[in-house]
C-alpha cells in the first residue's frame, strides 16, 4: 500500500489534490447555499475548452484557462444578477456553448486525443511540476482569501440585500467569490475531470449540512470529509488503478449516504 | 416602469413612520430606496451627515436562501456589526459584546447556539432585529417585518419594535400592510398608492378622509 507514495506523481497529486479539495470545500458551502450549485459544470466546461485550444495552440493549458474561466465566471453572475436570465438557464447555456466551441476547435486536430480525455475525466498523471507550483501557490491565495474574508463571505451568503443595505461593499465579495472559484474549478479539473468536478464543490457541502447546524461548524467539516474523500479515493484509485476523479466522488457518495443515515437516526430519536 | 412618483417627506430623529398602502401601491419600492437598494429614477434621497450608509439598520423580507440556511443566531446577529470601521476583517471584542447586548435586549440570549432555520418564525424575526440594531441604533428600516406571523407574536414584534424606538431614540421606518396595528405606534403615516396620499401625523391620518377610508375598508 505504501509504495505508492514512492512514485512522484503520486505526490504531486496528493499535494495539489488536498489543496485543491480544501478550497472547494469551502467555497462549495457557499455555492450551494447561493443556490449556484452547478456553477462547477459550468465552469468546468468553459474550462475544458480553454485547455482544448491551448492545447491545440501549444500553450500552457492553466495559464489559458484560468484568465478564461474567470471570466466566464463574471459572466454568468452578470446574466443571472442582472435578473433577465434565471441562474440555472445562464450556466446552461454558457456552458454548453463553450464545450460545443471546445469539441468544434479540437475536431480541426487529430491527435490529441489523450489529453481531451484527461480534461473530461481528470488524471493524477496530467499534473507537471509546472502544475504543481502553480497549483500550490493559487490555492494558497484562495484559502488565505477565503478565512480572512470568511465574515463579510458569510454575511453576503445569508443576506445580500442586508449586507449591501448597511453599507458593505457586496459586489466585491460577490466577485470574489467568483473568481475563487473560477481558480478553484481550473485547478480541480485537471485531476477530477471537467464532468465531475461539481461533486468536489457539492458533495461535501450537502453532507455537512445533513448534520451541523452552525455556519463555521459545516465549513469545518465539508473541508474535513473533502480532504478525507480524497486521499481515501486516490489510494482506492492507486490500487485499482481506477480513475482518481471517479473513486474520490464514489467514496463522497459513501459519506453523504452515512450523514444521511446519521440525521435520520437523530431525528428519530428525538 | 415608475410605481411611484412625486414622494417627498421629511423625518426627524426618533421618528416613527409607517408606510401603508395597497398591494403593488409602490411601498416595497420606496422602502428599497431608502435602503439603498434601488436608485430613483428621478430625484435624490439625502441623508443630513449624522446619517451615513452606514448608520442603517435593515430588517429586509426573508428569503428563501434563508429557509434552510446552517447558521447559529449568534453567527447571523453578529453579521450585523460588520458595516463598523475595523482594522482587520474579523469580528473583535467589542463586536462580540455588541452582539450580546441585543441578544439579551431581545430576549434571544437562550437561544445563540441555536440554528437559525430551526426557530419559530417570531424567534426569527427577534433573530433579525437583533442583527439590524447591531448594524445601527439610528435608523432601522422594516420591511414588512410581521409577514406570516399569528396575531399574538405580531403584537410582541410591534412592542418589541416600539420598546427600541422610545429607549434608544431610534428612527424606524416600517412598510406594513396592518394599518390598524401601525396607527398604534407610528407618529407618522405616509399612505401611498402610485403618488403620496397622505403624510403627516397620526393624529391627521385618523381623521383624514383617506385615513379613515382605508382602516374602515
Amino acid at each position: 500500500m505504501f509504495e505508492m507514495f514512492s512514485y512522484p506523481f503520486i505526490i504531486r497529486a496528493l499535494v495539489v489534490g488536498t489543496l485543491v479539495s480544501l478550497c472547494s470545500a469551502l467555497l462549495g458551502v457557499n455555492l450551494v447555499l447561493k443556490r449556484y450549485s452547478m456553477i462547477g459544470d459550468g465552469l468546468s466546461h468553459v474550462a475544458f475548452s480553454a485547455m482544448a485550444v491551448a492545447t491545440v495552440m501549444n500553450w500552457a493549458p492553466l495559464t489559458v484557462a484560468i484568465p478564461v474561466v474567470i471570466a466566464a465566471s463574471f459572466l454568468l453572475l452578470r446574466l443571472s444578477a442582472g435578473g433577465r436570465m434565471k441562474g440555472d438557464s445562464a450556466i446552461a447555456l454558457v456552458s454548453t456553448g463553450a464545450l460545443a466551441i471546445g469539441i468544434f476547435i479540437i475536431s480541426m486536430r487529430s491527435g490529441i486525443n489523450t489529453d481531451i480525455n484527461n480534461y473530461m475525466f481528470g488524471s493524477v498523471l496530467a499534473i507537471s511540476k509546472y502544475d504543481v507550483v502553480f497549483s500550490v501557490v493559487l490555492s494558497l491565495v484562495v484559502l488565505g482569501l477565503y478565512i480572512v474574508f470568511y465574515n463579510q463571505i458569510f454575511a453576503v451568503t445569508f443576506d445580500e440585500p442586508f449586507a449591501k443595505a448597511t453599507g458593505i461593499r457586496v459586489d466585491f465579495y460577490n466577485m470574489l467569490i467568483s473568481v475563487l472559484t473560477a481558480i478553484t474549478i481550473v485547478l480541480g479539473m485537471r485531476m477530477i475531470g471537467a464532468l465531475l468536478i461539481s461533486s468536489l464543490i457539492i458533495f461535501p457541502a450537502m453532507s455537512s449540512m445533513r448534520v451541523f447546524k452552525s455556519f463555521r461548524s459545516v465549513v469545518i467539516c465539508s473541508a474535513v470529509i473533502s480532504v478525507v474523500c480524497f486521499l481515501a479515493g486516490l489510494m482506492i484509485s492507486y490500487q485499482y488503478s481506477a480513475p482518481t476523479g471517479a473513486s474520490v466522488v464514489i467514496i463522497n457518495i459513501a459519506v453523504f449516504a452515512v450523514f444521511c443515515a446519521v440525521d435520520y437516526i437523530k431525528a428519530k430519536a428525538k | 416602469m415608475t410605481v411611484l412618483k412625486n414622494v417627498s417627506f421629511d423625518l426627524m430623529r426618533g421618528d416613527y413612520l409607517c408606510v401603508v398602502g395597497e398591494n403593488g401601491a409602490g411601498k416595497s419600492t420606496l422602502i428599497k430606496c431608502l435602503a439603498g437598494l434601488k436608485k430613483p429614477a428621478e430625484g435624490s434621497i439625502e441623508r443630513s451627515r449624522e446619517i451615513s450608509r452606514r448608520d442603517v439598520g435593515y430588517l429586509p423580507q426573508q428569503t428563501a436562501i434563508q429557509r434552510d440556511f446552517p447558521a447559529s443566531v449568534r453567527e447571523v446577529v453578529i453579521s450585523g456589526c460588520l458595516n463598523n470601521d475595523r482594522l482587520l476583517p474579523f469580528y473583535n471584542k467589542s463586536d462580540r459584546m455588541r452582539a450580546d447586548k441585543y441578544m439579551g435586549e431581545l430576549g434571544i440570549t437562550h437561544l445563540a447556539g441555536r440554528s437559525y432555520r430551526e426557530l419559530s418564525g417570531g424567534q426569527q424575526q427577534r433573530v433579525l432585529l437583533a442583527r439590524a440594531l447591531c448594524a445601527s441604533g439610528k435608523l432601522l428600516i422594516l420591511d414588512e417585518p410581521v409577514t406570516g406571523l399569528d396575531p399574538i407574536v405580531t403584537g410582541e414584534i410591534y412592542s418589541i419594535i416600539k420598546e427600541i424606538n422610545r429607549k434608544h431614540h431610534t428612527t424606524v421606518i416600517m412598510v406594513s400592510h396592518d394599518v390598524n396595528t401601525a396607527v398604534k405606534s407610528a407618529n407618522k403615516i405616509l399612505q401611498v398608492k402610485n403618488t403620496v396620499q397622505f403624510c403627516g401625523s397620526t393624529e391627521d391620518y385618523l381623521k383624514s378622509a383617506v385615513g379613515k377610508a382605508f382602516i374602515g375598508g
